[in-house]
């Protein structure tokens, strides 16, 4: 197996006495689709804030590429403020609630990264944006601003404009769950069709059938650690006490998106 | 009062240059109190207490002073400590200082309506904050606050009949020069506040306008 893209060790998170992460350590290989599932408060979207440092853990160690970073304060290897920057600019967020830029159209928003971070000229700048929403299908909207599109469309744009700075790993971090179930799956159908063209992708989810579907693994966070993980079968036959008592729980209420690789492939791609 | 008309083109070219002074003073002032209001909204919400400190005796200091005694500290008390400024740049400075506490609170009151997630979503890009607060938090504040950045301006405009104290000849002093000649109060102060109403009635509509474009944005 070759160095994985992605490594963390021991990864600790604490907000004042509470205890979020104890201790959470996961490696991830290039074009991996690695699902994280759990209840609220169980520490995965803090886990996932901590891969691009928007949380900083109080100690852990973490490899991506040629970066390596150790979060204990006193380190050497503790990261710079330049160093932050360079690691986000390589790893692209997608958030619940799509934070696009109401002050600027859709094709800025796509943008403006490029411009400022990756110095790329003005019109090879467009054009990408152009190709990325075509993609998507919203090129017609690219003069429009943020207020004039459906939540659905905005995050499928949130989505693009992560990716135009070429990242080389993507975080979702439960990017359908403020959508209106109609909306949901053409957000999925867009993610299913990035997994397919081999992204690296960590996703923070209650989409339990598209965990299934879609990813190479499926962890499932409880009180902080890592309870389960394993490949999507888990969610099908789960070891666990804990984690059988979460599927019945969510599966009750939800009907699931059903969204496969296919998808993706014969999909918008 | 037929006479205060039938003088009135002698007045005219004098009204319009006091005009022009107070339409000066009032942008520069305006200039200066962004600066201070910017700089001192942003130290307030600094990772240093000091700094924070220092940003809010500021505010605090301007609010619970009159307006008066801050110009005349300006303009006569600094040249104890050889500070000599002409009328013009001390008013500006104690005008533009003092409306920038104002500025401060309204920007301050500006970034707390801002969700989180709109620097959040610029950091993760990897843009330093110091870029994000530029180009994406700023920008949607400057929206926020357009009204009530108008009624600042506003009143640093009607503030700068202040200056008549310290001899800047504007609309005020020029005036009061007039009616020490004509012994005509009334016409003359009559005539001075149509004159600011003029000028702040341009600046109302200069905003208005700004904001029915922006509202257009979005």
């Amino acid at each position: 197996m070759s160095a994985p893209l992605l490594s963390l060790r021991e990864i600790r998170k604490s907000f004042g006495d509470n205890e979020v992460l104890k201790g959470v350590s996961l490696e991830v290989q290039a074009g991996e689709v690695v699902s994280i599932i759990g209840a609220s408060g169980s520490g995965k979207s803090t886990f996932l804030r901590s891969i691009n440092a928007l949380e900083i853990p109080q100690s852990g160690f973490m490899d991506f590429e040629d970066t390596h970073f150790d979060f204990r304060t006193e380190s050497r290897f503790f990261p710079s403020q330049t160093q932050l920057q360079a690691l986000r600019a390589r790893v692209g967020m997608v958030f619940q609630s799509y934070n696009l830029w109401p002050h600027m159209t859709v094709l800025e928003n796509v943008m403006h990264a490029p411009v400022k971070l990756l110095k790329m000229p003005r019109r090879e700048a467009t054009e990408q944006a152009e190709a990325l929403l075509s993609r998507i299908g919203l090129l017609e909207k690219r003069h429009s601003y943020p207020a004039r599109l459906s939540g659905g469309q905005q995050q499928r744009v949130a989505i693009v404009r992560a990716l135009a700075m070429k990242p080389r790993l993507m975080l979702f971090d439960e990017v359908t769950s403020a959508l209106d179930p109609e909306l949901v799956h053409e957000v999925l159908v867009l993610m299913a069709s990035l997994a397919a063209d081999g992204m690296t992708m960590l996703l923070v989810t209650h989409e339990i059938a598209f965990a299934r579907d879609v990813s190479s693994r499926v962890l499932f966070f409880d009180k902080g650690v890592i309870a389960e993980s394993g490949s999507p079968d888990i969610l099908r036959s789960p070891e666990s006490d804990r984690l059988k008592q979460f599927l019945h729980r969510i599966l009750h209420d939800q009907v699931g998106h059903s969204v496969s690789l296919e998808d993706g492939r014969g999909g918008q791609a | 009062m037929t006479r205060f008309w039938n003088e009135l083109h002698l007045y005219g070219p004098g009204f319009l240059q006091a005009s022009y002074t107070v339409f000066g003073i009032t942008i520069l002032t305006i200039a200066v109190s962004w600066i201070c209001g910017l700089l001192a909204a942003l130290a307030q919400r600094s990772r240093y207490r000091v700094v924070r400190i220092v940003a809010g005796f500021y505010i605090w200091f301007i609010r619970g002073t009159p307006t008066l005694i801050q110009v005349f500290i300006i303009y006569f008390g600094l040249p104890q400590f050889g500070i000599r400024l002409s009328p013009f740049a001390a008013g500006i400075i104690a005008l533009g200082v003092n409306s920038g506490a104002y500025v401060a609170e309204i920007i301050r009151g500006g970034l707390t309506a801002i969700p989180r997630g709109q620097t959040e979503s610029a950091l993760a890009l990897g843009f330093s904050p110091a870029e994000t607060m530029r180009s994406i938090i700023l920008p949607q504040v400057f929206r926020i606050i357009l009204p009530a950045i108008t009624n600042e301006a506003i009143s640093t405009l009607k503030n700068t009949s202040l200056l008549s104290t310290i001899t800047v000849v504007e609309l005020t002093l020029y005036a009061q020069t007039l009616i020490a000649a004509t012994f005509r109060p009334f016409e003359f102060y009559i005539a001075v506040a149509l004159i600011y109403l003029v000028l702040t009635t341009i600046l109302t509509t200069l905003a208005g306008w700004l904001e029915r474009r922006y509202a257009k944005l979005s």
